[in-house]
């Protein structure tokens, strides 16, 4: 034990010693929190429009300037021609075009009945489809305000609630899913390269010819990236509480607990890398591609994976991350208990075990 | 001088056959995996209904709202709280709930009113997902008036007809939008990361030292290393473009020189921003790191996953000074629009400006003395 503690203080040493990859480690999830925190967000706000407004009246101004009023939209330019669109989607000046016919307000006074078309860039077709619901809302609300008066018969009215998120905030989806990727990338690519680095300058040797067992020297390096990673835990935690204002509902010690469990997954499949890998560069490749894509693609906090062909869906499982998203989603802000999710944690747990297991087998005592 | 330097570099990337495979395969894997998985749009929203009314009206209203495509009927629930455990549990995500006498209220008192809830941790989903079913209501209602009231001839409702398009990409194909843009950020990482990477391993194997006491120049060594990755990541575009064409069958609306007379530019940003690391840092951990945390900035605030036009003025400024947005935005407007080398020069003009600034700063920051 004296022993196993004098390897777990020398690694300390080398992260301590190193300031400058000290100070990334501990910053660096602090900063993607908050620029992700306020930052990204699917939403569409101030989006760019053009008018291409044939009718110039009274109807088809008071539309516009209610477009240009909300929030999801900003007006761009008038446009004079049909074949302008083109030019100006493809200089990226908006995202929208909206075309009144030339009797717009007289259609309506005189026919109740008038037409408007609305033309997406849809290069990004989330953008688009977004876009033109959001803008299609406004005009119906419009048109909602100018039949007001008239009482209609038979109406199903709709009450809605937004749950867990009233506010409708993007940090509410970003924080857990930011901390599933940036956890795994601090434990599982520090793990293997540092190890990985060991190996390559030969000191592994020198290691392993110490009267402490292997397994010891392995298990040593692991510690100071769990203690390492349990304070990031905490330092986002109290960054999304206090400056993100996204609370948590539910027990403070099920999240640290499942937090740890995953930290444990991370470190276990940064060990199986180290040793399939001997060289830092292949490490880090290999952490990189096999890790860093598929997490931020088939975790379900970026992309929702209901969409996914089959194969995929069946791929997405053996991504930790993805689990882990879900149990944070449901303890910090659904509020719940163990009972709901205890089979993701399972699920980590058996992950864990399995690369654990496959890591040791494949651990080499001796070197090539 | 500089032929010697080359030499050895293409030596030594050749002679390690483990790496080369990995910035080879692995992007090839990525690009035929991961567009699959991207598809933002909102629909499979999964549905539990709570119906209390039982009545024709009811009935017909769900089948309607299943029939509609977005939605996925999951369950029927006794009571609002166990529809509420479904979506607890992540199986639902919109709850209907129909009251009792919603068919007796709507013939009789001539109004009638539902109630649905919607998990909403993930905003855009939720407010998509609660205005699909707001318009299968509107059209149902519709029916239902039609059902009751002799129509007039012009419709006493005033009606603004929506019709509306899509342009450049008119079966809304997110493969086209992703594909792009992915190929784009591996070019971006296996470019940094190699040359970055590269240089401090010189640096920790101590092999720089051996280079430093040649005559070579500072400006001979740089570019010796900066031509081998050069070519590499040209490749990888060229690879990476075609697996577009055969997987996908992406073929850019412009034209190839375009799009390689901007990557010829860009990789000169990148490989600069991987060599100015390098000179920063000792080790190849730390160059890992620094890099690793500017690369995942690079990315997600490139405009890939979520639109730049949203974010807060601050981070558009970011996104300013990132080389990976302007190559996103190239490659959408070339491969999608069809936009020519005029359109984009502006473009080029910002990325050779990056690619000057970087690279004059590493040369000036790079020391022959360790």
């Amino acid at each position: 034990m004296k022993q196993f503690l004098s390897f777990v203080k020398k690694e300390f040493y080398h992260i301590l010693r190193d300031k400058q990859t000290f100070f990334i480690l501990l910053f660096m999830p602090l900063i993607q929190i908050l620029i992700f925190g306020f930052a990204l967000t699917n939403e569409v706000k101030n989006a760019n429009f053009i008018v291409l407004d044939n009718a110039s009246d009274a109807a088809s101004h008071e539309l516009i300037a209610q477009i240009s009023a909300s929030r999801y939209f900003s007006f761009a330019k008038n446009i004079y021609s049909y074949k302008d669109i083109e030019q100006v989607f493809q200089t990226d000046q908006a995202k929208v075009a909206l075309i009144f016919p030339p009797s717009f307000a007289s259609d309506l006074e005189h026919f109740n009945k008038a037409q408007v078309q609305i033309i997406a860039d849809a290069a990004d077709p989330n953008t688009a489809t977004t876009l033109t619901s959001y803008m299609s809302a406004i005009i119906r609300d419009y048109q909602k305000a100018l039949t007001q008066n008239k009482d209609l018969p038979y109406t199903i009215e709709v009450t809605q609630r937004m749950l867990y998120n009233p506010q409708l905030k993007g940090a509410y989806n970003f924080v857990p899913g930011v901390m599933a990727m940036v956890l795994m990338l601090v434990c599982t690519m520090m793990t293997a390269i540092t190890i990985v680095r060991e190996k390559e300058r030969g000191t592994m040797e020198v290691m392993l010819v110490s009267p402490v067992q292997p397994l010891k020297v392995i298990i040593a390096k692991a510690v100071p990236y769990l203690l390492l990673s349990i304070v990031n835990i905490i330092s986002i935690l109290l960054l999304s509480v206090f400056v993100l204002d996204v609370p948590i509902k539910g027990s403070l010690l099920l999240l640290m607990a499942e937090g740890t469990l995953y930290i444990i997954t991370c470190l276990s499949f940064g060990l199986l890398i180290s040793n399939l890998t001997n060289s830092q560069e292949e490490a880090m490749f290999i952490s990189l591609m096999a890790m860093f894509l598929p997490t931020v693609m088939l975790s379900g906090f970026m992309f929702p994976i209901e969409n996914m062909p089959l194969p995929l869906r069946i791929l997405s499982n053996i991504v930790p991350a993805k689990w882990f998203f879900t149990i944070i989603k449901s303890v910090m802000i659904k509020g719940l208990g163990l009972k709901f999710i205890w089979k993701e944690t399972l699920i980590l747990l058996g992950m864990t075990l399995l690369l654990l297991a496959l890591s040791l087998k494949k651990f080499k005592i001796r070197l090539a | 001088m500089l032929r010697f330097l080359l030499q050895k570099e293409f030596r030594q990337v050749f002679r390690n056959p483990a790496v080369l495979r990995i910035i080879f395969v692995m992007p090839m894997v990525q690009l035929l995996v991961l567009p699959w998985a991207a598809d933002y749009e909102v629909k499979n929203i999964k549905l539990a209904i709570v119906d209390n009314d039982h009545s024709d009206y009811s009935r017909q209203f769900i089948s309607k709202v299943t029939s509609s495509g977005y939605f996925q009927l999951q369950q029927y629930s006794m009571s609002y709280n166990t529809a509420l455990q479904e979506v607890e549990k992540d199986k639902a995500d919109i709850i209907v709930q129909i009251p009792t006498h919603f068919e007796k209220d709507l013939v009789k008192e001539s109004k009638a009113s539902l109630f649905m809830a919607v998990n909403a941790i993930n905003g855009v989903k939720a407010v998509l997902g609660a205005s699909y079913l707001q318009a299968i209501v509107q059209d149902y209602n519709n029916e239902i008036r039609e059902q009751w009231i002799q129509m007039p001839r012009f419709s006493p409702q005033t009606v603004i007809e929506i019709t509306s398009s899509n342009w450049f990409n008119p079966f809304m194909e997110y493969k086209y939008f992703m594909v792009p843009g992915i190929l784009v950020l591996l070019v971006t990482m296996v470019g940094s990361f190699l040359t970055a990477l590269n240089i401090v391993k010189e640096k920790e194997v101590g092999t720089i030292e051996q280079i430093n006491v040649t005559p070579v120049k500072k400006y001979h060594f740089i570019l010796g290393k900066l031509i081998p990755f050069w070519v590499l990541g040209l490749a990888i575009l060229t690879m990476g473009l075609l697996i577009a064409f055969i997987a996908y069958g992406i073929q850019p609306a412009g034209s190839f020189l375009t799009i390689y007379a901007f990557a010829a530019v860009y990789l000169l940003a990148v490989l600069g921003l991987g060599l100015l690391i390098s000179t920063y840092c000792n080790t190849q951990l730390q160059a890992i790191l620094i890099l690793f945390f500017l690369i995942m900035i690079f990315i997600l605030l490139g405009g890939l996953y979520t639109p730049i036009e949203s974010m807060p003025v601050w981070a558009q400024w970011i996104t300013k000074l990132n080389p990976v947005t302007y190559f996103i935005k190239v490659m959408r407007e070339v491969v999608l629009k069809g936009s020519n080398l005029a359109d984009i020069a502006p473009n080029i003009g910002i990325i050779f400006i990056f690619a000057v600034v970087l690279n004059t700063w590493a040369v000036v920051n790079y020391r022959k003395r360790g």
